[in-house]
């Protein structure tokens, strides 16, 4: 029953490869967010928060667009986002990561796997799920 | 409330809660969540957004580790996010129709049960039972390091274990949690997979599910930079601190004791969402 052909090599060499992809993910969203988190205390530390209630129909929507304009103006807020994107980003960066290792292996269900869940996830950057 | 009092409350809030998951297997959220409802008034929808952001930020920094041991066993990990992620999506975009009390009990129900499954004693399942017929077809059999030498494992009822998972991911795209309970019950009481395996796996899965859920809510303008940073940077430091205590400290104790402060936390949640608290 000991089966020595179950976690061929190759795995290993994708998990290491894996564990350090997340590291350095975490390491620069966490920077970034760090940086971004100086900016908007600076300016908005005497701010009074308002979080009592969320509307979707007034909260100023999340979009890649409007956070790099918000970015060359070195607004606080928006370096914050784009920490936070960094870090969303991370693990789906890892599902892209481990399709290749699957490919590599001609681990071709794997890689199928692996593009549904990659593609569930993108599905829902499209934004067609906004109602 | 100040800008600055508001950042230094949550940021200690979430230092603990990375500290007190790191150490008692909880997952962020369950402190978070509270925190800021309860005693910072946040309405929960926010409060959901920052800590699925929690959820991420702990499941990559400790699957770093655990990946490289060679414990997290990705096959299975990347099976079962086919479910999760698409139930979490479905739960992220249906928390905005749930109204906040129910929001509330429901999380206060999911609270009792991880407390409850923090107290559980844990087995590590290694059989030679043949294994299901779905785990050869995906090979997804196994072994870990135990002691200086390979432990192997064979993976049993694979479709119950995946309709649970689609379970864990509904909960966790409607509270904003990364539901370990649930993922934990799937694979180790449901396909009896190692716990050490388990818990490892189950971690490595819950970033890709929050990130499922988080895009979601983060077109939606539910992540928050200013509750979304000090949770993020708490959480993070906190849980870095944890791991390291880890080695060090006898866990047993503090299980119970946060265990007793976790249903302490599930009681309010129910409390306030039945009489229109939040």
């Amino acid at each position: 029953m000991k089966n020595v052909n179950i976690n061929r090599s190759g795995d290993r060499d994708i998990q290491l490869i894996l564990g350090a992809l997340l590291r350095v993910g975490i390491i620069s969203s966490m920077s970034v967010v760090f940086v971004g988190a100086l900016i908007y205390l600076f300016f908005h530390y005497r701010d009074l928060v308002n979080y009592a209630k969320f509307d979707p129909a007034q909260a100023p929507k999340g979009s890649i667009g409007e956070i790099l304009s918000g970015l060359t103006t070195g607004n606080g807020e928006s370096v914050i986002q784009m920490g936070i994107l960094l870090l969303i980003f991370t693990p789906v960066l890892r599902i892209l990561f481990s399709i290749f290792g699957f490919m590599i292996e001609r681990d071709y269900l794997y890689v199928l796997i692996g593009v549904f869940v990659l593609t569930v996830i993108l599905f829902g950057l499209s934004n067609k799920l906004m109602v | 409330m100040s800008v600055l009092l508001f950042t230094f409350i949550v940021l200690t809030g979430a230092f603990i809660a990375g500290l007190v998951g790191a150490l008692t297997g909880l997952g962020g959220g369950v402190i978070i969540i509270p925190l800021l409802t309860l005693l910072l008034k946040v309405d929960i929808h926010y409060a959901i957004g920052a800590s699925i952001i929690s959820v991420i930020a702990t499941s990559s920094g400790a699957a770093a580790t655990y990946v490289k041991e060679g414990i997290t066993n990705v096959r299975i990990g990347m099976f079962l996010e086919i479910a999760t992620t698409v139930s979490a999506i479905v739960g992220a975009v249906v928390t905005i129709f749930v109204d906040p009390d129910y929001i509330a009990v429901i999380f206060g129900i999911v609270l009792v049960f991880s407390a409850l499954m923090m107290l559980k004693k844990k087995n590590e399942h290694t059989d030679d039972k043949p294994a299901d017929r779905l785990a050869v077809l995906l090979r997804l059999d196994g072994r870990y390091p135990a002691n200086g030498e390979w432990k192997y494992y064979q993976v049993h009822h694979v479709a119950g274990g995946f309709l649970m998972m689609f379970v864990a991911g509904l909960i966790s795209g409607l509270l904003g949690i990364g539901s370990g309970a649930l993922k934990v019950i799937a694979m180790d009481n449901i396909m009896k997979i190692p716990f050490k395996v388990s818990t490892t796996t189950s971690n490595f899965m819950m970033g890709v599910t929050g990130a499922a859920s988080a895009i979601v809510y983060f077109h939606r303008g539910q992540i928050d930079p200013g509750i979304a940073m000090p949770v993020a940077l708490g959480v993070l430091s906190g849980s870095i601190l944890g791991a390291r205590l880890l080695i060090r400290v006898q866990t047993d104790k503090l299980k119970l004791f946060f265990a007793v402060v976790v249903l302490f936390l599930a009681s309010q949640m129910i409390y306030n969402g039945l009489t229109d608290g939040l």
